[in-house]
């Protein structure tokens, strides 16, 4: 207990001198403009806002890192996060649950079908009447139409799926609704953004948008960007959800963290999905 | 957590003498030994502690992994090739598994 | 930007704590490295050049740090790199990989990734056929992300 008390202090510490700026050394980052091609195609990672969205220009979480990090994603061969994707694959091929169904046996081709589907994430579902992510979706497909178990929302197959079908989405444009019984949810992920949590007392805002792009200590801070999710990250050696990374943000600031899949970060995803309308889907993209 | 899986890139085709790149990966969580649960307690070691790269049973390069190495393991090497061939790649885990998967090239 | 009181009070304690922790954890010594080198050699004190590391000057996550090495040598069957041995001298063990060649490799090159759990050396250890032994070192700095995160 003790000893996890002692390290909180020091995390805090050494965010407050983070944001003073006390930095000995930064990585080289990549130069200004490189294009992020991954296999010939070029994606969109940088974008004029639309109305209302106060980043100028949205940049996707790949200009913020060091070329080192920035490589891996230029090949899906050196992508350390496509062994899941060849799972999601797999999974998507094979029956499961009482019906003996398999995912490909409704939706065929992952390719054509699931094409676009990341990029329009989290979305309305009407049927249910709420605000829908896409682990919702292949766990409503689970239980409903093959009769199997829900798959829990951080296990490798839920990320080897959710990778999986964003794959057929990389290099289209984020584009989220947030029209009709979303634009609730969408205000209230919008206000979580701007609220202080935490023993911290940190908003979002704070980092992501008013210090975007200074050093907070030897990390380059980015706008938080979604496009890339799941995403491989070193720190975790493996692929992560969206909720991971916002739960991971809430424990950092000492805030207690809101559950993977509550309406909170179902929220908040909808509100910070829309601050990157328009950048390339990059499922599985490669950060620090 | 599915079973660990190869991946390599070797090219399908090349010239006589010509020197090829070859990338191999392959999902594993290498499990360092330094690392303790949420208990307290060390979770052993468990890594690929070996790789090994043959053509038409020929070894033409090898590796000795430590803990040290990244999850996910990733090696990048090169081939002189003079004739057409299989290629086998072959991990060993330190549980006694081994992986391995094997490529055709052909040489013209 | 100011210091708010409580940012303040959590520096101060912080850096206790850092002090306060940082002595219980072991690393490979300078020691433990060179008994590495010298196994390796067989005694010998390897020369300098032939042998180059390329490594990044600094990391954003120790994790995952991207290793290449390349040996000047015409790889032929009676004149080749045997191995090379990588070693980092401020992890908990000093080893972390050992490439072989053969004259089949066709050039003397490989790339990694590897674990660093703080800044410091990276070293390259070349075994050639005939015996004979050089090494490149490399410092790599290892960041801390933003709030730990």
């Amino acid at each position: 207990m003790a000893k996890i008390m002692k390290i909180n202090v020091l995390s805090a510490a050494l965010f407050g001198a983070g944001m003073t700026a006390v930095v000995m050394t930064a990585p080289a980052f990549a130069e200004e403009g490189v294009k992020l091609v991954i296999d010939g195609e070029e994606l969109t990672t940088e974008v004029a806002p639309q109305e209302g969205n106060p980043l100028d220009p949205v940049r996707s979480g790949w200009t913020f890192r060091s070329e080192e990090t920035q490589a891996l994603e230029t090949d899906d061969f050196e992508n350390p996060g496509f062994p899941l994707v060849d799972y999601g694959e797999e999974l998507w091929n094979t029956a499961d649950g009482s019906t003996g169904k398999s995912c490909a046996s409704c939706h065929g081709d992952a390719s054509e079908s699931m094409k676009g589907v990341r990029a329009s994430m989290p979305k309305w579902n009407k049927e249910k009447n709420t605000l829908f992510t896409l682990e919702d979706y292949i766990n409503l497909s689970r239980e409903e139409h093959q009769g199997a178990k829900p798959w829990k929302w951080e296990s490798q197959e839920m990320l080897g799926m959710t990778a999986y079908i964003g794959l057929q989405s990389r290099g289209m444009p984020v584009n989220v609704s947030i029209d009709g019984p979303a634009k609730e949810w969408f205000e209230k992920g919008k206000k979580m953004y701007y609220t202080r949590y935490g023993q911290l007392d940190l908003a979002c805002a704070q980092c992501h948008e008013d210090n975007q792009g200074t050093m907070i200590r030897a990390d380059h801070l980015s706008q938080g960007q979604i496009n890339g999710f799941p995403t491989y990250r070193f720190k975790w050696s493996g692929l992560g959800s969206i909720h991971r990374r916002f739960k991971g943000c809430m424990d950092n600031i000492r805030a207690e963290p809101f559950k993977r899949g509550s309406d909170e970060f179902t929220a908040l995803e909808l509100y910070v999905a829309w601050r990157g309308q328009g950048l390339s889907v990059e499922t599985p993209a490669v950060r620090n | 957590m599915a079973a660990p899986k190869p991946r390599v890139k070797v090219p399908k085709k090349a010239s006589k003498g010509e020197v090829i790149t070859i990338k191999t990966l392959i999902s594993h969580p290498m499990e360092s030994g330094q690392r303790k649960d949420k208990k307290g307690e060390v979770i052993p070691r468990q890594i690929i502690n070996k790789f090994t790269c043959e053509y038409n049973g020929q070894v033409v390069f090898s590796c000795d992994l430590e803990p040290a190495v990244s999850a996910n393991p990733y090696l990048e090497f090169n081939a002189k090739v003079e004739d057409s061939g299989t290629f086998k790649f072959t991990w060993l885990d330190d549980d006694g598994s081994t992986y391995s998967t094997e490529n055709k090239l052909t040489v013209e | 930007m100011t210091l708010t009181r409580r940012e303040a009070l959590g520096l101060t304690a912080g850096a206790a704590a850092f002090l306060t922790l940082a002595p219980r954890i072991a690393f490979a010594a300078a020691e433990e490295t060179e008994a590495a080198i010298k196994a390796f050699t067989g005694g010998a004190t390897p020369a300098s050049g032939k042998v180059s590391l390329d490594t990044p000057e600094i990391a954003e996550n120790g994790n995952t740090v991207p290793v290449g090495v390349s040996v000047e040598s015409p790889m032929t069957a009676d004149n080749y790199v045997e191995s090379v041995m990588i070693l980092a001298d401020g992890n908990p063990a000093p080893g972390v990989a050992t490439f072989h060649f053969t004259a089949m490799s066709g050039i003397a090159e490989a790339k990694t990734r590897i674990r660093l759990a703080k800044t410091q050396n990276v070293i390259a250890i070349a075994k050639m056929s005939d015996g004979s032994t050089f090494m490149d070192k490399k410092e790599v700095k290892v960041t801390i992300g933003g709030c730990g995160g």
